[in-house]
């Protein structure tokens, strides 16, 4: 496996768009640090930023990636290896370059910037939340041999997660706003991996305080270690089952 | 050497091969031709193991392909359209697979040679030209001395030069004993290649034939010739 890996990741790191992520997150990291007179002012606007941006790019590039390689797969599969070797490498590849991208970007001006605690709970979500929109591209190019399908698919995956979720969380809200809803909201969380981050973080940075009585109920939860391990694990799975999926589905697949 | 068992292969409510049956046997350079969409890449494709047959199976060296993958140490593909990643350098791809196949029998290094590889060892795969991806292609397919080479559509695209020395290099390795699959369109190419045809329409083998029975049979003394009256006959 580590055979198609090595050159998986020569070779996305050397793409330009791979770059220019990197360049760009740097940038952001740095302005969001240095314009902000307070560090916790600085890591809530940067964890806007990534919540945005690493899902975006983390699922266009991996899906269009993916497509791209189409035929390199085939003359993969024409060699003496098995087919989940060559898509779990891939998928390495993808999650590894992804994340070196991330963590060069956005991880150093954190670690120089916040305290360790803080910093160690942004990577990781960063870093995970990296892994989980690889693996959603994977589903997404799975579905169909259509890249422009498979593009759009994922976009709509991304706007889902990223906007209209929230909308649909909201709109929850006040219609069973007479309800004791605010345990239901806990559960519902661990629909989005965007959102289950964002509380994840937020809590760390004390901004619940501002979330009123849910942001207590949520502290309730995620501000216990069981909360923690949980959402840890909840995130880990979003990052292995649509990719686990897609494995089932490219092992029986016609190329 | 490869035996085709009622392979059936639907793709939705298309069924692309019709319980197809063929015994492929070494030393012998096979053309497969039929009109677009007809079904020789899917045939093709299954024999690879890209295609999963819907039905039927292939023997391998009498064994069957599905199980195990190590059969395809002894074939070398080349695509019709090799695309690779696009920042792999060709060193990086050729290292790549002897890491994939890791091998210890010696390498067939003429193409790699011949084609003058390696000068271009540092260039990455978006920089390069149809023809040279081709190269690229061929070199990597006899590069492990496979017992079967699957070519399709060898010759399109490569200058003339190229052409002439990859079907050098194809009438060689024949001699040699190895077993030849050729799709291609382009029949005055196929001369002095091939000793077998296969015509396949609609999913289903319309005659499988060895070139001098083929050319008997017609009354043509060229290959191209010969198969365009079959054609003919088959409208009419």
């Amino acid at each position: 496996m580590s055979r198609i890996l090595k050159y998986v990741i020569l070779d996305i790191v050397k793409n330009k768009i791979v770059i220019v992520y990197t360049i760009i997150l740097a940038l952001f990291s740095w302005s969001a640090f240095s314009l902000e007179d307070n560090v916790a002012k600085g890591l809530l606007t940067l964890l806007n930023i990534i919540l945005l941006t690493v899902p975006l790019v983390s699922i266009l590039f991996s899906t269009i990636y993916i497509y791209n390689s189409s035929e390199f797969i085939e003359l993969l599969v024409s060699h003496p290896i098995k087919r989940n070797r060559i898509w779990t490498s891939i998928y390495a590849g993808l999650c590894l370059s992804m994340i070196f991208a991330f963590i060069v970007g956005a991880g150093i001006p954190i670690v120089l910037f916040a305290d360790l605690g803080k910093a160690i709970m942004m990577i990781s979500v960063g870093t995970l939340i990296t892994a989980i929109f690889v693996s959603i591209a994977f589903l997404s190019s799975i579905l169909s041999r259509d890249k422009a399908k498979g593009i759009g698919v994922s976009i709509l995956l991304w706007l889902y997660f990223a906007l209209l979720f929230d909308g649909l969380v909201l709109f929850l809200l006040f219609q069973f706003g007479d309800y004791p809803i605010e345990k239901m909201m806990v559960g519902i969380t661990a629909f989005s991996p965007i959102d289950l981050s964002r509380i994840l973080i937020l809590l760390q940075l004390d901004a619940s305080a501002m979330m009123g009585y849910t942001g207590a109920i949520f502290q309730d939860f995620f501000g216990t270690k069981l909360g923690l391990f949980l959402s840890y694990f909840l995130l880990f799975l979003w990052a292995f089952l649509p990719f686990a999926f897609s494995l089932k589905r490219f092992r029986k697949k016609d190329l | 050497m490869i035996e085709v068992k009622n392979i059936s292969k639907f793709f939705g409510k298309l069924k692309v091969l019709k319980d197809v049956s063929i015994n492929l046997e070494k030393g012998e350079c096979i053309a497969m031709i039929g009109p677009n969409g007809c079904g020789k890449t899917t045939l093709i494709k299954s024999i690879l193991g890209m295609v999963l047959p819907s039905s039927g199976e292939i023997i391998f060296d009498n064994k069957s392909i599905t199980k195990d993958i190590e059969y395809r140490k002894n074939i070398g593909y080349m695509p019709q359209i090799g695309r690779y990643p696009e920042n792999m350098t060709i060193g990086q791809i050729i290292n790549m697979i002897k890491g994939i196949r890791n091998s210890d029998e010696e390498l067939d290094e003429e193409l790699y040679h011949q084609f003058h590889i390696e000068q271009l060892l540092d260039k990455q795969m978006r920089t390069l030209s149809g023809g040279t991806t081709q190269k690229v292609s061929a070199t990597l397919a006899f590069l492990f001395n496979p017992k079967v080479l699957v070519l399709d559509e060898p010759t399109a695209g490569l200058d003339p030069l190229a052409s002439e020395i990859l079907k050098e290099k194809i009438i060689k390795e024949r001699n040699n004993g190895k077993l030849i699959l050729i799709t291609s369109h382009l029949l005055s190419e196929l001369d002095d290649l091939i000793s077998q045809v296969v015509l396949i329409q609609d999913g289903q083998i319309v005659f499988h034939k060895s070139v001098l029975q083929l050319k008997k049979d017609t009354g043509e003394d060229k290959i191209s010739k010969s198969i365009i009256q079959v054609l003919k006959e088959k409208v009419a």
